[in-house]
C-alpha cells in the first residue's frame, strides 16, 4: 500500500507549497512591492498596521476574505469560476522542480524530475489558459481585450524562454534542475551565458505580465485587464497566481544562472533566498522605473530581436559545447 | 487493486469525461476549455508508462499551446460561442451506424491483439534517447516533419499578408 503514502505526501507537499507561496511570495511580495515603490517615489508606503506596516498585506487578505463575491449577471459562470482555480494552480505547480537548497540527505526539492526544465516550461505555459478563460468568462470588453493580449504576449515570449532554457540544458547536459545547479559548481552560467540570462530575464518579465510588458492589465486602458470583474477572494487568488508565477520565474533564473543554492559560508537555503530576493528586487526596480510598451512594440521586440538573438545564442553554444570542448 | 490501477482508472475517467464534454457541449468555449483536463489526463497516462518526456511535451504543446490557439480562434470569431448557430444536421442515423461499425471494429481489434510487452529495458534518461533516435534512425522523418512545419509557417505568412 505504498501508493497511499505517495498520495499523502503529495497532499502535504501541496499544502506546504501553497502556504509558503501565499505567505512568503505573495503577502511579503506585495508588501515589498509597495515599500519599494514608495522608496522610489520618496513616500513612506504602508506604515500603520504592525511594526513598520509589516502586517498590512495580512490585513488586506483578511479584508478580501470577507468581501462579497460578485458575479456579473451575463458572465459565463462555469468558465468564470474555474479560471480562478487554473491561474494559481499553474503557478504553484512550477515549484515542484525548484531546488531550494541542500540538506545532509540530498537536495531540498519536491521531485527531482529528469525533465525538470521542460516541466517548468510546460506548467508555466498553463497560466495563459486561465487568463483567457477569465477574460472570456467575465463577458466584459476590457477583460476580453486583456485576455487576448495576454494570450498573444505569453505565446510570443514562451519561445525565447524555451530557447534560453534549452541553452542552459545544453551546457549542463541534462534537463534536471539539480544537475544544472551541480554543473555550476565552478562557474555560474551567468558568466558563460550572459545573453541567455538577459533573454530569460526580459522574457520572464513579459511572461508574468509586469511593467514594461503589463499591457494585459494596463490600468489606463483596460481597467484591470482580465480580472476586472473579480472581487473578494477570487481577486486575491489571481494576485496569488501572479506573484507566485513571478517568484517561480525568479527562482528558476536563480537555479539556471546564479548557481542555485551554491555560495560560501552561509547555509545553502539562505543563499537561495538572498539570490531570489535580489532578482525580485530587479523585477520591482524595473516596474517602477520604466513606462509601458505599446502592443506592437512588444510583439515586434520578441519576434524581431529576442527570438533571433536566442536562436543565434543557442547555435553558438551548441557549437562550443559539441565541437570545441570535445 | 494496486495504486497504479487506481491511478489508471481515475485518469481514464478524467480523460473520457472531459472528452465527452468536448463533443457534447453546445458552447464552443466550454468544449475548448474541457480539452485541458482531457490532455492532462492523457499526460497522466504517459507518466504511468514512464514516458516523462512525452508527458512534458504533451502539457507544453497540447494543454498549453493548442488549447490557447483554439480558444484564441473562437474568441476572435464573430458569434464566438456558437450557441446561436445550428450544430446538428439530419444525418443522425447514418452517423450512428458509422460510429457503431467503427466501435465494433476497434473492440474486435483491441480484444484480439495479444498486447505482449516488448523486450529490453527502458533507457534511464529518455530525452537523450529520444534525441539519439531523432538524429540517427529516424532522421529522414524528423527532417521531413520540419520541412512540413516550415511550409505551413510560410503558408500562414502568405495568407496573412495577402492584402499588401
Amino acid at each position: 500500500m505504498g501508493w497511499i503514502w505517495d498520495v499523502l505526501r503529495a497532499i502535504v507537499g501541496t499544502i506546504i507549497i501553497f502556504s509558503a507561496v501565499a505567505f512568503i511570495a505573495v503577502m511579503f511580495g506585495v508588501l515589498l512591492e509597495r515599500k519599494i515603490s514608495a522608496w522610489m517615489q520618496s513616500r513612506l508606503g504602508p506604515k500603520h498596521v504592525g511594526p513598520q506596516g509589516l502586517l498590512q498585506t495580512v490585513a488586506d487578505t483578511i479584508k478580501l476574505l470577507q468581501k462579497e463575491n460578485i458575479v456579473p449577471s451575463r458572465a459565463d459562470r462555469l468558465i468564470f469560476a474555474s479560471a480562478v482555480i487554473v491561474v494559481p494552480l499553474a503557478a504553484l505547480l512550477d515549484y515542484v522542480v525548484i531546488p531550494f537548497g541542500t540538506t545532509r540527505s540530498g537536495p531540498l526539492i519536491f521531485r527531482d524530475l529528469n525533465i525538470g526544465v521542460l516541466y517548468f516550461a510546460a506548467t508555466s505555459s498553463l497560466v495563459v489558459v486561465g487568463i483567457l478563460m477569465a477574460g472570456w468568462g467575465s463577458n466584459n470588453k476590457y477583460a476580453l481585450l486583456g485576455g487576448m493580449r495576454s494570450a498573444a504576449q505569453m505565446v510570443t515570449y514562451e519561445i525565447p524562454i524555451g530557447l534560453a532554457l534549452v541553452t542552459v540544458a545544453l551546457m549542463a547536459g541534462s534537463l534536471s534542475t539539480v544537475t544544472i545547479v551541480n554543473g555550476q559548481a565552478r562557474l555560474w552560467y551567468i558568466v558563460t551565458q550572459p545573453v541567455a540570462f538577459l533573454i530569460f530575464l526580459v522574457a520572464a518579465t513579459a511572461e508574468v505580465n509586469r511593467v514594461p510588458f503589463d499591457l494585459v492589465e494596463a490600468e489606463s486602458e483596460l481597467v484591470a485587464g482580465y480580472f476586472s470583474e473579480y472581487s473578494g477572494m477570487r481577486f486575491a487568488l489571481f494576485q496569488l497566481g501572479e506573484y507566485g508565477e513571478m517568484f517561480a520565474m525568479a527562482a528558476m533564473a536563480v537555479t539556471l544562472f546564479l548557481g542555485g543554492w551554491r555560495g560560501p559560508v552561509l547555509p545553502p537555503v539562505l543563499w537561495f533566498v538572498i539570490k531570489l530576493y535580489a532578482l525580485i528586487f530587479v523585477f520591482m526596480w524595473v516596474r517602477w522605473t520604466y513606462p509601458r510598451f505599446r502592443i506592437d512594440q512588444m510583439l515586434n521586440f520578441s519576434w524581431k530581436i529576442l527570438i533571433p538573438v536566442s536562436v543565434l545564442n543557442l547555435v553558438v553554444t551548441a557549437f562550443f559545447a559539441v565541437v570545441v570542448h570535445r | 487493486m494496486s495504486g497504479e490501477a487506481i491511478a489508471f482508472y481515475v485518469l481514464a475517467a478524467v480523460t473520457l469525461g472531459s472528452g465527452l464534454v468536448v463533443v457534447t457541449s453546445k458552447n464552443m468555449v466550454h468544449s475548448a476549455a474541457a480539452l485541458v483536463p482531457a490532455f492532462l489526463g492523457a499526460t497522466g497516462l504517459y507518466i504511468l508508462l514512464n514516458a516523462e518526456f512525452v508527458a512534458g511535451i504533451q502539457v507544453l504543446i497540447y494543454a498549453g499551446a493548442i488549447t490557447v490557439l483554439i480558444l484564441f480562434a473562437i474568441m476572435l470569431t464573430e458569434g464566438g460561442t456558437g450557441l446561436g448557430s445550428r450544430q446538428r444536421n439530419e444525418q443522425a442515423v447514418v452517423g450512428t451506424a458509422v460510429a457503431a461499425a467503427m466501435a465494433a471494429l476497434l473492440i474486435v481489434v483491441a480484444t484480439r491483439t495479444g498486447w505482449t510487452a516488448g523486450s529490453g529495458t527502458l533507457p534511464p534518461y529518455t530525452p537523450g534517447a529520444i534525441g539519439q533516435s531523432f538524429l540517427r534512425q529516424n532522421i529522414l522523418v524528423f527532417e521531413g516533419t520540419s520541412v512540413v512545419l516550415l511550409i505551413s509557417l510560410m503558408g500562414a505568412i502568405l495568407i496573412a499578408r495577402r492584402e499588401d
